[in-house]
Order: structure tokens, then sequence, then C-alpha cells
């Protein structure tokens, strides 16, 4: 589904990202974790072309993402993605944050979309605030709403991008839910977090960078059991004991 | 003080004979500075908003020409450029139509040179106001709507430019306030709006204070009117529970 060849990303003289390689099978959920500037949103970011690289290749469901040939909206239009902050469209109510890019992307009428809306509002649990701006939801609402949006496009694949990091500890776990229960759908996500209950839990492999590298890809009993990496023990040691 | 205090004089006809009274000439002045600054700033607006657009766009070559805009016309004072659109810039165009602009009606003239200047000069400082809205948005709002297989235009349209809009009409408000105000500069090429009839009412009837106090109040009446409506738009695109919203 995603394939990662020696992707390496620089800013100026600053190198980001150094060959970093993996696989996203269809059904996959991979977390990726690390410490912070270790490259994991950015890498995330490369994935729909939010973020340009300089070499290596990513291939999204048979599409070559770093081809300046490639439609990257219409990429796009297919992988999903959960920002940090949320980002809704604070003009918008809820259930037009959810249409819009249904009828104006994907052409769909605005009954269709307005349907597909009011059932995924359902399914995050907040339709009774359909009508409501974001700027009148709590943290985690709007984070539920974000994922309500991101679905209303039937993605092929979901990411992301420190979905949790931004919440009070006490909505942490009402989006984790939904993130969870997406996986045991089926869903194939990359999630860039630090929650590792949620990584033990349903992900699939684990993969942890640093400095720009991937270090570990492994199953994530064997990640949590016996990281091989010193960087990882380190790591592991630090936000485990909390 | 020695004045003789006159508000009757704004009733008297024109020593000039042309039928008027003074008061018809302060109504004629007003209504040419509303006349000019109005078409001036609907010309701001729309250049002003595409300018500021640019601005802040990837492509190099377009945010070049468009800070290269905004530069030009916002750092020459407004006096020079009034002189340059209405002395100078006729003289540089094909000599047929500057022959045709020196042939029209010399009030018509001096209103399009004065429309023209007023409305580029504001139109920069409207792009500025439109480029520090988008960049003051969260970036991730940017990245938010292409993710989800916006275009730029798309994204630009639906997502950042109606947040953008809604964070400027306050600044906005004094861009709008200031186009009346610097529409005085236009007295000085011959056109005859407010502060121009003001000063022929003082060389005709010798009442100065009368004369610059009217000129005062329609000035101030104008502004009054351009706040509240400013204020009822600000309240009009207020967004639920953002920012100073409901």
């Amino acid at each position: 589904m995603i394939s990662m060849n020696k992707v390496s990303k620089h800013y100026g003289s600053f190198q980001v990202l150094t060959d970093c390689t993996t696989q996203v099978h269809k059904g996959e959920v991979i977390v990726v974790c690390g410490p912070s500037g270790s490259g994991k949103s950015t890498l995330i970011k490369c994935v729909n072309g939010l973020e340009p690289f300089q070499s290596g290749e990513i291939i999204v469901n048979g599409v070559s993402v770093g081809d300046p040939k490639t439609n990257l909206s219409k990429l796009r239009s297919t992988v999903g993605m959960v920002f940090q902050n949320f980002e809704l469209f604070p003009h918008m109510s809820i259930i037009d944050n959810l249409c819009i890019a249904q009828i104006k992307v994907l052409g769909r009428s605005q009954e269709q979309a307005r349907e597909k809306g009011h059932k995924l509002l359902d399914r995050v649990g907040l339709r009774a605030q359909a009508e409501k701006y974001p700027g009148q939801l709590s943290g985690g609402q709007q984070q539920r709403v974000a994922i309500a949006r991101a679905l209303a496009m039937d993605p092929i694949c979901m990411l992301f991008d420190e979905p949790t990091s931004a919440l009070d500890p006490e909505m942490v776990n009402e989006v984790l839910d939904v993130m969870t229960e997406l996986a045991q759908e089926g869903m194939t996500m990359m999630c860039v977090t630090h929650e590792m209950g949620f990584a033990r839990r349903v992900a699939s492999r684990v993969i942890f960078m640093d400095q720009g590298r991937i270090v570990e890809d492994d199953s994530k009993e064997a990640f949590f059991e016996h990281a091989r990496s010193e960087r990882a023990q380190q790591f592991l040691a630090k936000i485990l004991h909390h | 003080m020695a004045y003789n205090w006159n508000w009757g004089v704004f009733l008297q006809p024109t020593a000039t004979g042309d039928e008027s009274t003074y008061f018809g000439w302060m109504l004629y002045g007003f209504k040419m500075t509303i006349a000019l600054s109005l078409s001036a700033w609907l010309i701001a607006l729309a250049v002003g908003a595409v300018v500021g657009v640019l601005r802040t766009v990837p492509n190099k070559w377009l945010s070049g020409i468009a800070t290269a805009y905004v530069e030009v016309f916002r750092n020459i004072p407004l006096l020079v450029q009034l002189f340059l659109w209405y002395f100078v810039i006729p003289e540089l165009l094909p000599e047929n139509l500057g022959n045709a602009f020196k042939q029209t009606n010399p009030i018509l003239q001096q209103f399009l040179a004065s429309m023209v200047c007023l409305a580029l000069f504001t139109s920069a400082r409207v792009a500025e106001q439109v480029r520090s809205g988008i960049n003051s948005l969260p970036p991730g709002q940017k990245n938010a709507g292409l993710a989800m297989g916006f275009t730029l235009p798309q994204t630009y349209r639906h997502v950042m430019l109606p947040m953008a809009v809604r964070l400027i009409v306050p600044p906005l408000t004094s861009e709008f306030l200031n186009i009346f105000k610097n529409s005085a500069v236009c007295s000085t090429i011959g056109l005859l709006e407010l502060a121009a009839q003001g000063r022929q009412l003082v060389d005709y009837t010798a009442q100065p204070y009368e004369s610059f106090i009217a000129v005062t109040v329609a000035y101030l009446l104008i502004n009054v009117v351009v706040m509240f409506g400013m204020r009822w738009v600000e309240g009009y695109v207020r967004v639920p529970g953002y920012i100073g919203g409901k």
C-alpha cells in the first residue's frame, strides 16, 4: 500500500531524513515513535506530498509521490490525514467541514455528502454537534470530527500526525478509542504517536526514528520486549516509567 | 475676537452667478468625495486582494511581481503619485490614447486620474493586509486543505481566504476611512471635492470658520457611517466559538 525506498530530505544543510525505507501493507497499523526532532512528522507528511523530499521514492497505491507528473491533489484525496492541532475549518459548521471536500473534490451531491457526514458523526458519537462550529467543541471532540472528516473521503489509508499531543489528558482516550476501532476494522494506518498503550494494543509494527533515520522497524512484541538499539531502549525506559 | 459669524452664508446664492447656493457647492464637493472614494475603494479591494494573495503563493515569479507592485505604490508619496497620473502618464501613453484622454471633459480627466491614483495607492495597502491575514492563519490550515485533496487555488478559496478576510476586517476599516481622507489630496489637481469646495468658499465668502467647520462635519459624517457599516460587517461574518465570536 505504502512503500518508501531510501527517502532523504534536507533543509539547506540540515539533514531531516536519511535513507528511510519501509513498507506498509494493506490493513497494517504502523506506529511511528521517537524523540522530538527525529523526523517522524516529516516522514508522515512526505507520504501524501505535504513535504517534498530530495531523493528516494515513495509509492502510495501504485502512484509515485515524488514524480512531478503525479496529480498530488488526486492522490491526497485518497489518503486521509489527521493533524496534531485538528485543523478543522473554523468558519464552517461541523457538518460542512465533513461535506466540503466530498462535494468540491469528489463531486458528490449535497444530499449524498450530508448523509455520509451524518453517518460518520454518528460513528464518532457527535451527531448532535453537526450544526455547531469547531470553536464550540472541546479538543477531543474536534479531533474526532477531524477523523470523521478524513473518513468521509473514503480513504484507502489514514495518516495520523500526533493526534493526541495537543489534547488535555482526559480527552486522549476518546480519540484513541475511535482510532482503535478504526484499526480493528482493518483500516491501513500510519500513526505518529507517543501513546505506547495504543501501540501495544493495535500496532502491527513499530517504527522507531532517531535523527532522521529509521532505527527500528519491527513487530510490536519485538520492539517492546527487546529493542535492539540503545537509543530505542533509552527512549522506552524514559516513557514507559511514567 | 472680532469675527462675524454668519451661518446663513450657505443659503446665499454664489457670487459666480451659477444659480447655486454655497450649500450647493458643498453638496457637490461632498458627492464628489464620495463618488471618488467609493469607486477607488472598489478597485483597491479587487486589485489588493489579488496582489495580496499572489504575495503568499509558492511561485517565486508571481510573489516577486506582487512584492514589487506593493513596494512601488507604497513608497511613493500619494501627492507625487497623483501628479504622475495626472501630468506625466498621459504624456507617456500611446499618442492617440493620450490625446483622447486630454480631449475629454477636464473634470472627467481629474476624476479618472484621481481615482486610479487613490485606487492603486490603497490597493498596495490592502494587499499588505490581505497578505498579513493569510500569514496569520495557523500554517496547518493550508496543509489540512491540501490533504483533503483540494488544489492550491481551492485551498485558498475554501479554507484560507474565508478566515483571512474575517481577520482583516478591522484593519480594512482603517484603510476604508483613509481613502476618504486621502481623497482631499486630489484638490491639488483642481478636482472640486469636499476640501477644495471648502477653500473655494473661503475665497468667495471670507467666512473660513463656517466653511471649514462644515467640511470637518462632512468628513466626520462620512467616516462615522463607514465605521458603523464596517462594524456591522464585522459582526455579520463573525465565526461562532472563534476569537471574538458569539
